[in-house]
């Protein structure tokens, strides 16, 4: 019985962290309407940079971190301008396809440099052990900072006047700019926030797995369930999708083959856009 | 000034076109994976398969009669994509005239290929496909260097059952042909040797996290475990073995162990088994082509890094059909093919022999697989060969020490 409560503490840790990397892909949709498929790359790029910052450093995974925020930061920005700023405002598939272009190189020169190979960032935490169960504490670090990550993100969103500013941006271009809103820069500053946010999950997500320059997939794939789970361009309702994502995973995995999990997984997005095309916690536009 | 750049390029050009119909070059055509997931693997495939090639052309060429022929390749990269070795491989037969073909790295792109190798009836030697089916379809011009799938896990269950006959295991794999037809036949296999299956389940590919699995593992009683099926799952499944505490006795994992940098995972790597085609310690007495430690100490040389079984592999395969040609006498495809089916050999890579029957035509029956632990050496975690015992260079480690 124990077992199943394991698993779903589990799911939540590790949805969490699915969570945040959802975040950042949600608030470039919400924002400037562009779905970013570099958001995979992103995501490497994160665990790339901690392994190379603690292999030259010896640092602790965790100091890495405000580096790898303004790293991801500076990298949005140039991902912005270069692939983005043409696209916005244009139908959808163009910004799609150039962003899959830039992910295409991204990919490419990933597995120019490293290869495809296997790479380990070694952390070790004290765990918690509750009967034959143990938690990695690694786990519930990385889920603690993913939510007080997102509890900044909400607090910027909400209580900042840059914040602000992207939320007019992101409900009615026009308006802002007719009330002085400087759009452009808002919109880079959103999309650099956003790749951000996806380095950060990634380097957190690298604290837990072992991962190869090809990981990025699987956690894209992960945030597309996870935005809809958690409303469509709702950057604080993607940690409630992730976290019902992991629960999903945790829940499911004791009472059926694992090999259903996808299943149930993908079930549940396409019924979840049926009932509720903008996603369970989807935001009201006006 | 034009001119001579003009002048130049059509010289280039009949420099190449002479080439391309050079009497005396034999064309080898295969695809790689150069990008996509499996681009380690077929990387060492690739890399062991060019040695060969450039050994044999450094001795002169393979001989034939009083002829001697240089071995030419041409090679694409197949993206790691079934759909891409479809179209390569018929390119490869159809418009590069490749008279021989090597397999790409996979069981699922071997397949793929075959089809187009049976199609055309183009001889390939596959180093790099081990799921069975593919040879159990009366194919006429395939045939397989490595060991079936079949073998992966054998060493592991023998070895477990030595130990503890009354071991509990569960058995965790990839939805994929190669790690399903491995799993399905070490089921068997355990079975037979009258261990306990506690839990038998496969996995999707695109997994990131273990944690409920293992929970489940823990929960079923399981002391041992067999599974995995690549490197990121693979690797994942150890780590968090390990830093969920699972506490197994015995740890037995497909294809992650056998790459050096599963060290890096440090503790969680300690006494996870793995079954190899082959490893740098083995010591057959080779009747063509360079020893086991001649092999280990030239690649080392060439590429820097240490050979992996597909590096080793890529070589043989190579070795193979070059020794075929000699037998035969004549680059013939139905010649070299009888010849390969006639072929008993022992080289480096260990004992080479082909199934004749219409039905398994093609598929390997005599090389064996041996199973590799990782082990504290000197502080430093190495990769060992423990079972069969007479193979081994080191005592099997068991049970995993508890943490």
């Amino acid at each position: 019985m124990f077992g199943i409560i394991a698993s779903i503490i589990d799911g939540v840790l590790v949805g969490s962290v699915y969570g945040l990397a959802a975040m950042g892909l949600t608030l470039i949709w919400g924002v400037m309407d562009v779905v970013n498929l570099t958001h995979g790359s992103l995501i490497v790029a994160g665990m790339f940079a901690l392994y190379l910052l603690t292999d030259a450093t010896g640092l602790s995974p965790y100091a890495a971190l405000p580096a790898i925020v303004v790293g991801g930061f500076a990298v949005g920005l140039f991902l912005y301008w270069i692939a983005v700023h043409r696209m916005i405002g244009r139908p959808p598939l163009m910004s799609l396809l150039s962003t899959f272009s830039v992910n295409l190189v991204l990919v490419g020169l990933g597995t120019a440099v490293w290869g495809t190979g296997l790479f380990n960032v070694p952390v070790s935490l004290p765990g918690l052990t509750l009967q034959r169960f143990t938690f990695p504490g690694t786990h519930i670090l990385a889920a603690v900072l993913a939510g007080v990550l997102a509890g900044c993100l909400y607090a910027f969103l909400y209580g900042t006047r840059l914040g602000k500013a992207i939320r007019a941006v992101a409900n009615n271009r026009g308006a802002a700019e007719l009330v002085g809103i400087p759009t452009t820069r808002v919109l880079s500053f959103a999309f650099a926030l956003g790749a951000a946010l996806a380095c950060v999950s990634g380097m957190l997500i690298a604290t837990l797995f072992p991962f190869t320059v090809l990981s990025g997939d699987a956690y894209q794939l992960k945030s597309f369930v996870v935005i809809v789970l958690g409303g469509f361009g709702n950057p604080a309702g993607a940690l409630f999708g992730g976290i019902a994502l992991g629960l999903v995973e945790g829940l499911a995995t004791p009472f059926m083959p694992v090999s259903w999990i996808l299943v149930i997984e993908f079930g549940l997005f396409v019924a979840v856009l049926v009932a509720r095309p903008g996603g369970v916690f989807a935001l009201r536009r006006t | 000034m034009r001119l001579p750049i003009l002048a130049a390029i059509m010289l280039a050009a009949m420099a190449t076109g002479a080439f391309a119909a050079d009497s005396d070059t034999i064309t080898i055509g295969m695809t790689t994976s150069q990008t996509g997931p499996l681009n380690v693997d077929s990387l060492g495939l690739q890399q062991g398969a060019n040695m060969w090639r450039d050994d044999v052309n450094a001795a002169g060429g393979i001989a034939v009669g009083d002829k001697h022929y240089q071995v030419r390749f041409v090679t694409y990269d197949d993206q790691s994509q079934g759909s891409r070795v479809q179209q390569l491989y018929t390119r490869l037969v159809v418009q590069d005239k490749a008279q021989f073909l090597f397999g790409p790295y996979s069981s699922g792109l071997t397949a793929t290929a075959a089809v187009i190798s049976e199609q055309y009836g183009a001889l390939m030697l596959t180093a790099g496909g081990a799921e069975p089916k593919t040879y159990e379809l009366g194919n006429k011009y395939l045939y397989q260097v490595i060991t079936p799938a079949g073998g992966y896990l054998k060493g592991a269950v023998e070895a477990l059952q030595a130990h503890n006959p009354h071991a509990k295991v569960a058995l965790v794999y990839s939805d994929d042909p190669f790690s399903k037809a491995v799993l399905a036949a070490t089921s068997e296999q355990a079975k037979k040797a009258g261990l306990e299956i506690v839990m038998n389940e496969s996995y999707a590919p695109s997994t990131t996290d273990f944690g409920p699995v293992i929970n489940k593992i823990i929960s079923s009683g399981a002391d041992s475990f067999m599974g995995g099926g690549h490197y990121s799952d693979g690797a994942t499944l150890a780590r968090q073995l390990y830093e969920q505490k699972a506490n197994l006795k015995w740890i037995s994992i497909l294809v992650a162990p056998g790459d050096d940098k599963f060290a890096t995972l440090g503790p969680a790597a300690l006494g996870v088994t793995t079954g190899s085609q082959w490893e740098p310690s083995e010591s057959y007495k080779p009747e063509f082509g360079p020893t086991g430690p001649e092999f280990v100490k030239r690649y080392r040389a060439k590429f820097k890094s240490d050979p992996d079984y597909h590096a080793a592999s890529g070589y043989a395969g190579g070795l193979i059909l070059q020794h075929a040609i000699e037998q035969a006498g004549s680059i013939d495809q139905a010649k070299v093919a009888a010849a390969l089916d006639a072929m008993d050999v022992m080289t480096f890579f260990g004992r080479v022999k082909f199934a004749t029957d219409p039905q398994h035509h093609g598929l390997q029956v005599a090389h064996e697989m041996v199973l590799a632990q990782w082990l504290m050496n000197d502080g430093k975690l190495t990769r060992q060969v423990v079972w069969p015992k007479d193979a081994a260079s080191a005592a099997l480690l068991y049970p995993i020490p508890a943490h």
